[in-house]
């Protein structure tokens, strides 16, 4: 084969898979490729916790076979892929980016990373993100930060980073990523892909490390907004092991894919453009909708009053949320424990101290806090209630438009480094993303251009109706193929 | 509002967590920025608004399952990971004397 490696790595997800299935290219020449580009890139980029080689050559060995045999269990057969290192996988490192779980094997897999197997994908690798997924920068991961791809001296976003960067980098073709308050729709703007962060109940969480359970969501990550929706499409679905996981049966997503933007009505929150966003990402968000309204969109103005309490309710109901679900990890039935302690309680204590870093403590003080007797109604329940009046907003929002578009994050990529001794100014960063989880609904992040000044990505969002993804796909497609897509990072 | 460090101490006690006197200065800080931002949520008024008690609407939630016993992780895998385990126990510091 003499296609160079590179331009191996640069292919679509779909025109990777279709290069398989015709025998143009084999699932071998892609997983070397993409390991290799690993292997060149990750160095200064830092987007993968841990490689797993020998399974990704075995996988792609097996699709070559398959598709010698002119079988094709999916578009996807053949093609690398890579998920956020809080997906359990048989027998390769979990860590959940947490010094707690170093050296962790799971014994089973995630849904997820099953049903990406299960369609022919071939895993490479987990991928690096904040501990816990706790963060919007990549600088919460206890072993390294991971670099924006399009300026090393940013931030890829958080917590899904790792996914991000893997993708914008061409490291693989895919990734999948988990989105609490935004993890995967904020790195997608920052590195310039295309993140989904599907309505609550659309993806399995079984063998997702839980963050917030009420919040945390599965989604896909890739450079075109086809690919994303195929990638949901294979993950998606109910799942008898996750009793939260709906049972509506999964849309067609690719069908309606290039039905364009003519009669969409496209609603634009007042509160989401009246200030407090940096001018070059404005000017994006703009011009995106300008673009909507050429392409034979309707923009109608809508109201989300309130928006701005999302942040307090999040802060609230996510920590508490938290505080529960990392109590398991105590030093006794996996992870790391601390030696020579006196007595059950000193060993918890010792664990934990040794085991988690600041911002998993910090949100475990705040839920244990927001929790504790005496304040449960001043604060979880208000919150609670609080997060009725975001849904019913977008309730109300959604009798006038199809889908809301937006800002995903006020800035592009920030400096690493830049935010990290003010913990709640890093948490305003997500007040446009964060609402859509408390809604519960869809939420998706597409490239609209390069901010001017900086020359880095903007990312415009789309939010749908609970389970209409469908509607989200086809909205951002009709974007991309009239903006064209951007162009690759530079070379790390 | 502002978090004493008894309050610190009391919250990472209940928590199980062991602070430093650094972090313990530094979270009662940070906390206590963060739990004034979220005063904001006082601003409205919530007496009839019932809390969201689930993300999914109660139609689309699955049926329970069926109460039946089914094949699940043998004793030693799900044991596999443990730091230290007699069999297929979990060994811990010992609690009574």
């Amino acid at each position: 084969m003499s296609t160079p490696a590179k331009e191996l790595c640069r292919l679509g997800l779909r025109e990777a898979g279709a290069g398989v299935a015709a025998k143009a290219i084999s699932s071998t020449e892609l997983v070397e490729a993409s390991l290799a580009r690993i292997q060149a890139t990750d160095g200064k980029l830092g987007a993968f916790l841990a490689v797993c080689a020998d399974r990704a050559r075995a996988a792609a060995k097996a699709a070559d076979a398959r598709a010698a045999r002119g079988e094709r269990r999916s578009e996807l057969d053949g093609v690398p892929v890579a998920v956020k290192d809080l997906f359990v996988t048989k027998g390769v490192p979990t860590t959940a980016g947490s010094r707690i779980l170093e050296g962790y094997l799971p014994p089973y897999d995630a849904t997820v990373v099953e049903r990406l197997e299960a369609a022919g994908a071939v895993i490479v690798g987990k991928l690096n993100m904040d501990e816990f997924a706790m963060g919007s920068s990549n600088e919460n991961s206890a072993y390294k930060p991971c670099h924006n791809p399009w300026d090393l001296s940013r931030t890829p976003g958080g917590s899904s980073g790792g996914s991000a960067a893997s993708v914008a980098a061409g490291q693989v073709h895919a990734s999948l990523g988990t989105d609490t308050g935004g993890s995967i729709r904020e790195p997608a703007a920052f590195c310039g892909v295309v993140g989904v962060k599907p309505t609550y109940g659309r993806v399995s969480r079984y063998g997702v490390v839980a963050f917030a359970s009420s919040l945390d969501q599965v989604g896909p990550l890739a450079r075109e907004v086809g690919d994303a929706a195929l990638v949901l499409r294979t993950i998606a679905g109910h799942d008898p092991r996750d009793m939260t996981s709906s049972t509506r049966p999964v849309d067609d997503y690719l069908g309606p894919l290039e039905e364009g933007a003519r009669g969409l009505r496209v609603g634009v929150p007042r509160e989401w453009l009246s200030g407090g966003l940096d001018a070059g990402v404005e000017a994006a968000i703009r011009a995106a909708l300008d673009t909507y309204r050429r392409l034979g969109a309707t923009l109608v103005d809508v109201s989300l009053p309130h928006s701005k309490y999302g942040i307090g309710a999040y802060y609230l109901i996510a920590p508490a949320e938290a505080s529960s679900n990392l109590a398991r990890y105590d030093g006794v039935r996996y992870g790391l424990r601390a030696e020579g302690a006196k007595g059950l309680k000193e060993m918890y204590a010792e664990s934990r101290e040794q085991g988690l870093g600041a911002e998993p403590k910090r949100r475990i003080m705040l839920g244990t806090y927001a929790l504790s007797s005496g304040y449960y109604d001043a604060y979880y329940l208000r919150a609670q209630k609080v997060r009725t009046l975001i849904r019913r907003d977008f309730d109300e929002a959604f009798r006038g438009c199809d889908v809301i578009a937006g800002p995903v994050t006020p800035s592009v990529a920030f400096a690493l480094g830049e935010r990290t001794g003010d913990p709640l100014q890093m948490y305003l960063a997500d007040i446009f993303t964060i609402t859509c989880n408390l809604a519960a609904l869809p939420g998706l992040s597409v490239p609209c251009g390069l901010e001017a000044a900086s020359g880095l990505p903007v990312g415009l969002q789309l939010v749908g109706r609970p389970f209409d993804e469908a509607t989200l796909f086809r909205a951002a497609r009709a974007l991309e193929r009239e903006l064209g897509p951007l162009p690759a990072p530079p070379e790390p | 509002m502002a978090l004493s460090l008894e309050e610190v101490r009391r919250i990472a006690q209940l928590a199980r967590l062991r602070l430093s006197e650094e972090e313990e200065r530094t979270f009662a800080g940070q906390l206590s920025a963060i739990l004034d931002h979220v005063r904001q949520l006082e601003e409205l008024d919530v007496t009839a608004v019932e809390p969201m008690t689930h993300a999914l609407a109660a139609g689309e939630l699955p049926a329970l399952r069926e109460d039946a016993v089914r094949a699940s992780l043998a004793p030693e895998e799900a044991t596999a990971a443990a730091p230290a385990r007699e069999g297929t126990a979990f060994k811990v510091p010992r609690i009574i004397e």
